[in-house]
């Protein structure tokens, strides 16, 4: 566990966060006004109905109550049970997690094969073409709605020269990269913007350090260093980076799972508001939240592999 | 994410414009080229979207039947939307809500956020640890996905978008403000003003403030930025403005069903929004440049 940079303090420190996220998911739907039974049956109200829909969201129990209830059902994963899909919300999210993590896992790929080379060779080679190319694009880059990189894609390259499908998920796991080609592609350019900025000032920072002077002065190649000596420095940083801005990439994939039809949980979340579908929106804001959570402690772990200085720092 | 940009080698790049931007400039502003083009393509885009009906004269919500969708020609500079209506018109009188969006929901934040973050410094005690334990619990949730979450419980409204922004968005203000001023509270002036006597709510906007200002108005623009694109997503996804109120993020989604015939009706009001972000990205750099100097 050491080793891995993990502590059991450090996962002990997680239980009040987790905690916290199903309070705020669960005092997100008492934002409701009024009565939530007669908002979500709208015109198909009935007393009936309502009494029952108050029933299954537990409004007649005490507010302590209610979250016991709300609480066992996300430990168990049923979530209760969704207006819409009148099955339990547990169920829909089985097979809507699939797509979405697809899509991040191609995405952080994408970003990967984008970004570093490209944050290398700008630090390597200060103010050249590179540089000041990927500079322009950060400014515009952080300024572009990614859901505009996506109709743009659709239109170049789904409708003028059909090349990528425009929208669906396919089948097979083949059939689903295709089918993600652009969806990945139009979140790695904002994204990876972010990255290759912070690739560069960390490698111009590794450059400078005592010992690539030193493996310089040893004679070995340029290339040798950069790879086996500044890369592994300059990627460490990079990592947290990464893990930070996980919450806007997860955020990016909502929109855009909806530009290309994409049945993720993006897309069950943008429905779920429509037709006011709360447990779905309860759920989804929950699994979400949970999954930052959790790859941030990912990220802590490979920072920690790539720079094992922190782990001596801490056991000390 | 303004601070990685290297300031040396931006300052080369300016240095050499400022030769030829000799303008008749306010001496704050001369050689300021990030500054400069800010503020002039923000009041452009202001005047163009506020001042509306002196650039066209056509309505932005009126429906012309017998002319959907017609190619950019006389009357219709850009040609009409599906329901006829003139995109130009549409364009310009839009950019007034995704103005709004930009300054109503960032200033907001920005206030309120601020003094938050300042008082749970100061206070501190437990007041400060509950503080700061919700800040951290917002910043575990997706932006996007909070902010979805919260319209969708109040019913998604242009209204409520505005309080889903407000609710979610005014723990980046507090985290920042509340290390700042733990930070400022050790500099000399400020344990100087403490022993002087001086009450605490003059301490904190006479002494503190000043030093928290610059690092939350530098944030702001870039928030700006990221509030323009929530509302315009938002909009997109039909949760935010609703039809058929003008609006570029909606805009840009009704135009998606005819990209192949009527392009311009998705990418006109699209590259509007990418102006108006590189607007506030521009300001955004510039303003943390002057600030910059002047510490």
């Amino acid at each position: 566990m050491r080793n891995l940079g993990l502590s059991w303090t450090r996962l002990a420190n997680l239980v009040p966060v987790l905690f916290g996220i199903t309070l705020v998911s669960f005092v997100l739907i008492r934002l409701v006004p009024g009565d939530p039974a007669t908002q979500i049956l709208g015109n198909r109200y009935t007393p009936e109905a309502a009494e029952q829909i108050r029933n299954s969201l537990g409004l007649n129990d005490s507010i302590l109550t209610q979250y016991g209830i709300f609480l066992r059902s996300a430990l168990t994963g049923s979530f209760g049970e969704s207006y819409q899909y009148h099955r339990p919300v547990g169920e829909i999210l089985v097979d809507r997690v699939g797509p979405s993590l697809l899509l991040v896992a191609v995405t952080a790929v994408l970003c990967t094969l984008i970004s570093l080379p490209l944050g290398v060779l700008a630090a390597v080679k200060r103010g050249g073409a590179v540089d000041q190319g990927t500079r322009v694009f950060f400014t515009l880059g952080y300024a572009l709605p990614a859901f505009l990189i996506g109709i743009v894609l659709i239109l170049v390259f789904g409708l003028k020269l059909g090349w990528f499908p425009i929208g669906g998920y396919g089948t097979g796991l083949a059939g689903h990269l295709y089918h993600l080609v652009l969806p990945a592609v139009t979140l790695a350019i904002p994204f990876s913007t972010v990255l290759v900025r912070s690739l560069r000032a960390s490698t111009i920072t590794v450059l400078e350090s005592d010992f690539v002077t030193i493996a310089r002065l040893k004679g070995i190649s340029g290339w040798s260093v950069l790879a086996r000596h500044v890369l592994r420095n300059a990627i460490a940083p990079v990592a947290v980076v990464f893990g930070v801005n996980l919450a806007f990439l997860v955020g990016g994939t909502v929109v855009i799972e909806n530009v290309f039809s994409i049945p993720g949980m993006g897309s069950l979340l943008v429905g779920a508001v429509a037709t006011r579908d709360y447990p779905v929106v309860q759920a989804v804001s929950l699994v979400l939240a949970v999954f930052v959570l959790l790859v941030n402690v990912l990220t802590d772990v490979v920072h920690r592999l790539l720079d094992p200085r922190l782990s001596v720092a801490v056991t000390r | 994410m303004t601070t990685l940009v290297d300031p040396a080698q931006l300052g080369g790049v300016r240095l050499s414009r400022a030769r030829w931007l000799r303008l008749p400039l306010p001496k704050a502003l001369r050689g300021r080229f990030s500054l400069v083009a800010g503020i002039v393509l923000l009041a452009a885009i202001a005047v163009m979207c506020l001042g509306a009906p002196l650039f066209t004269s056509a309505s932005p919500i009126d429906i012309d039947p017998l002319n959907p969708l017609a190619p950019p020609g006389p009357g219709h500079p850009l040609g009409t939307d599906a329901f006829g209506r003139d995109l130009w018109a549409r364009v310009l009188y839009g950019g007034r809500y995704d103005l709004a969006i930009a300054f109503g929901a960032t200033i907001v934040t920005l206030v309120v956020g601020t003094a938050i973050g300042m008082l749970a410094a100061y206070v501190g005690g437990w007041v400060e640890s509950v503080i700061m334990r919700v800040v951290d619990l917002f910043f575990a949730f997706p932006f996007i996905v909070l902010v979805i979450a919260i319209v969708a419980s109040l019913g998604p409204s242009l209204r409520n978008m505005f309080i889903a922004l407000w609710v979610a968005s005014w723990v980046g203000y507090a985290r920042i403000a509340h290390g700042q001023t733990l930070a400022a509270r050790r500099y000399g002036y400020v344990v100087a003003a403490n022993v002087l006597g001086y009450s605490t709510p003059r301490v904190l906007l006479r002494h503190v403030l000043p030093s928290v200002a610059p690092l939350v108005i530098v944030f702001a623009m870039v928030d700006a930025v990221g509030n323009v694109l929530l509302g315009a997503s938002l909009g997109f996804l039909g949760i935010g403005v609703r039809q058929p109120t003008p609006e570029w993020g909606s805009m840009i989604s009704e135009g998606q069903a005819y990209i192949l015939s009527n392009w311009q009706l998705s990418l006109v009001p699209g590259i509007a929004l990418v102006v108006l972000g590189v607007a506030f990205s521009l300001l955004g750099d510039g303003l943390a440049d002057v600030l910059r100097a002047e510490q």
